[in-house]
């Protein structure tokens, strides 16, 4: 399987001079397995692999989305197989449990006339969507997508994918969980032991992947004032990694504040901070594209 | 209405409100902690693990088909490290405020119809207040509003069954609007005493208002609350979404048009995915 990083920055998309390197595009993962394209998160880097699928139509494709907030989903009005007849495209996620939205009616709603000019019963390839639920495992082709719930402070999905044994896993956002007792309350052992079985959890569903792709929007500095914003630092998902037990990690959802100059600087700290772990640890480039 | 007819309406009302059991105080903790964007997960945490009832509840809940988790959950902690604070904060909530009310009665008011049009209304009026930009943490009052807004009947449906019963079958055969009945057998509206209960159980103002107000929002003193839960009542009976016992629809008012500044294709676009959510959120009344 071919790995491919179409957008890589997380908030907002920063395309100018100082992301041409580590790149200006918000979230977009593309996965090209033996029989199918299987999309991960539509921000706006989507549009770039639309147009490339565009190229050899009729499309079979995938999509899944992490959580719908804008830098995740922002991209899939762009996306243009969804508006050429004759194209399958399965659009997968979340469901809200605080809004009973399922995700066609969220992702619905950018579409709406106050914000794009073609609605999305306008679209016409042949479009499906399909809310999981935490471990429904999908068959795209010969490959399959797991979603894990991870931690955000809505609902979000980090996603395995495996294929002809080889397999990838997906963060999406997420930040590693805090007790909310401080050492000594009566409740704090049993918190931690419950954060301890999730965290668990998430390494035994990640454990065996060739390849993580983790949050890191944060520097370890910036994190405490970010604290409960959903998003993972350095030490967070090398973490997950050696929980795991996995030796590849490509940190992604880069800061939009930092231009290429300080993702340059980040990335060496990071890699000779980490340099006993033997995790091999690249940054998310747009444009980069990794065989499996 | 003259003050001295309002006030033995209020003497005669008082005494079957008190019947209705007070606000438990971790119904009212939830409560105000669900609009307090600052909540802190520690404080949500205590409250619901001081009502066992409620925690019973919120487990199920999180356990069932509806949320799908493949480990079983079996603490409010685990609920809230598995699902996050906001999901819980609004289970809490919802659980919460279904909880405080009589699901039986002798009126033969169908409960579980009325249960599913309050639902639907409480849906409708958040997705209203969304629609016209109130902020999210805010929102979640238009949903309790909206959830509350007929709780009168119940209070009438428990402890005045039988000129309830009569009111409903009025209504039902001439095809008028249940106030009518309602204030010629029982001397008031289900909303004056719904805003009744309000003001026991301590609710805020705009809430007392909003349930007072939901068949006539006063132009004298105008507030959103009020007017989005006439809006959203209106429209769920239109599309039939469970049954209120009251088969009529009130025009909307010219005060309320102007004041929401809603065209019917804006309510109609709001409110299109609302059968589908009430589906989805149907699940919290079989708790």
């Amino acid at each position: 399987m071919r790995l491919t990083f179409w957008g890589t920055r997380g908030s907002i998309g920063v395309p100018g001079p100082d992301t041409v390197v580590y790149g200006g595009n918000t979230t977009c993962l593309g996965i090209e397995t033996c029989d199918e394209t299987i999309i991960l998160d539509a921000g706006t880097g989507i549009r770039g692999l639309g147009v490339e699928l565009a190229r050899s139509m009729p499309v079979t494709c995938s999509i899944f989305i992490s959580h719908t907030h804008w830098d995740h989903i922002q991209g899939l009005p762009f996306f243009v197989p969804l508006f050429v007849p004759g194209n399958t495209i399965k659009i997968c996620g979340t469901f809200d449990p605080v809004n009973n939205k399922d995700l066609r009616e969220v992702l619905a709603a950018q579409m709406d006339y106050n914000y794009f000019p073609v609605r999305s019963a306008e679209l016409a390839a042949d479009i499906s969507y399909l809310t999981l639920r935490e471990g429904q495992t999908v068959d795209c082709g010969s490959a399959q997508v797991t979603p894990v719930i991870m931690n955000h402070p809505v609902i979000s999905f980090g996603y395995k994918v495996s294929c002809g044994g080889k397999s990838v896993f997906f963060t999406g956002d997420h930040e590693d969980y805090a007790n909310i007792y401080e050492p000594g309350d009566p409740f704090y052992e049993e918190y931690e032991t419950i954060i301890l079985q999730k965290r668990a959890q998430i390494a035994g569903s990640i454990r065996g992947v060739d390849v993580l792709v983790s949050d890191c929007q944060y520097t370890e500095e910036e994190y405490p004032s970010k604290a409960g914003w959903g998003h993972s630092t350095p030490s967070m998902a090398v973490a997950l990694a050696q929980a795991a037990g996995v030796k590849r990690l490509f940190l992604t959802h880069h800061e939009p504040t930092r231009p290429d100059a300080a993702m340059a600087l980040f990335h060496a700290q990071i890699v000779e901070r980490f340099k006993e772990t033997g995790i091999e640890i690249d940054m998310a480039r747009e444009g980069l594209s990794v065989e499996i | 209405m003259p003050d001295q007819d309002k006030n033995t309406n209020a003497e005669r009302l008082l005494p079957l409100v008190e019947k209705i059991p007070a606000f438990s105080q971790s119904v009212s903790r939830v409560l105000s902690l669900a609009s307090d964007i600052n909540c802190s997960p520690k404080v949500l945490v205590e409250v619901v693990s001081g009502d066992p009832v409620l925690t019973m509840k919120i487990l199920r809940l999180v356990n069932s088909a509806y949320f799908g988790l493949p480990n079983k959950i079996t603490s409010v902690h685990q609920a809230l490290v598995n699902l996050g604070l906001n999901t819980l904060k609004h289970t809490a909530l919802s659980l919460a405020m279904l909880g405080v009310l009589p699901r039986k009665n002798d009126a033969g008011l169908d409960i579980d119809a009325l249960w599913l049009h309050s639902l639907a209304v409480g849906l409708a009026a958040r997705r209203l207040a969304q629609a016209k930009g109130v902020p999210k943490a805010e929102s979640e009052d238009y949903f309790v509003a909206g959830l509350l807004h007929d709780v009168g009947k119940l209070v009438y449906a428990s402890y005045e069954p039988a000129r309830f019963a009569r009111a409903l079958e009025t209504a039902a055969l001439d095809q008028v609007d249940l106030t009518v009945p309602e204030r010629a057998e029982l001397g008031a509206t289900h909303a004056e005493v719904g805003a009744l209960l309000a003001e026991r159980w301590g609710l805020a103002e705009p809430l007392r208002l909003a349930l007072a107000g939901h068949h006539a929002p006063s132009d004298e003193t105008p507030a959103m609350l009020t007017d989005v839960v006439f809006v959203a009542n209106q429209v769920v009976k239109r599309k039939n979404l469970g049954f209120s016992g009251n088969p009529a629809l009130t025009p909307m008012p010219a005060g309320v048009r102007e004041r929401l500044t809603l065209t019917a294709e804006a309510v109609g676009a709001a409110l299109e995915e609302l059968p589908l959510e009430l589906q989805n959120a149907r699940v919290i009344l079989q708790l």
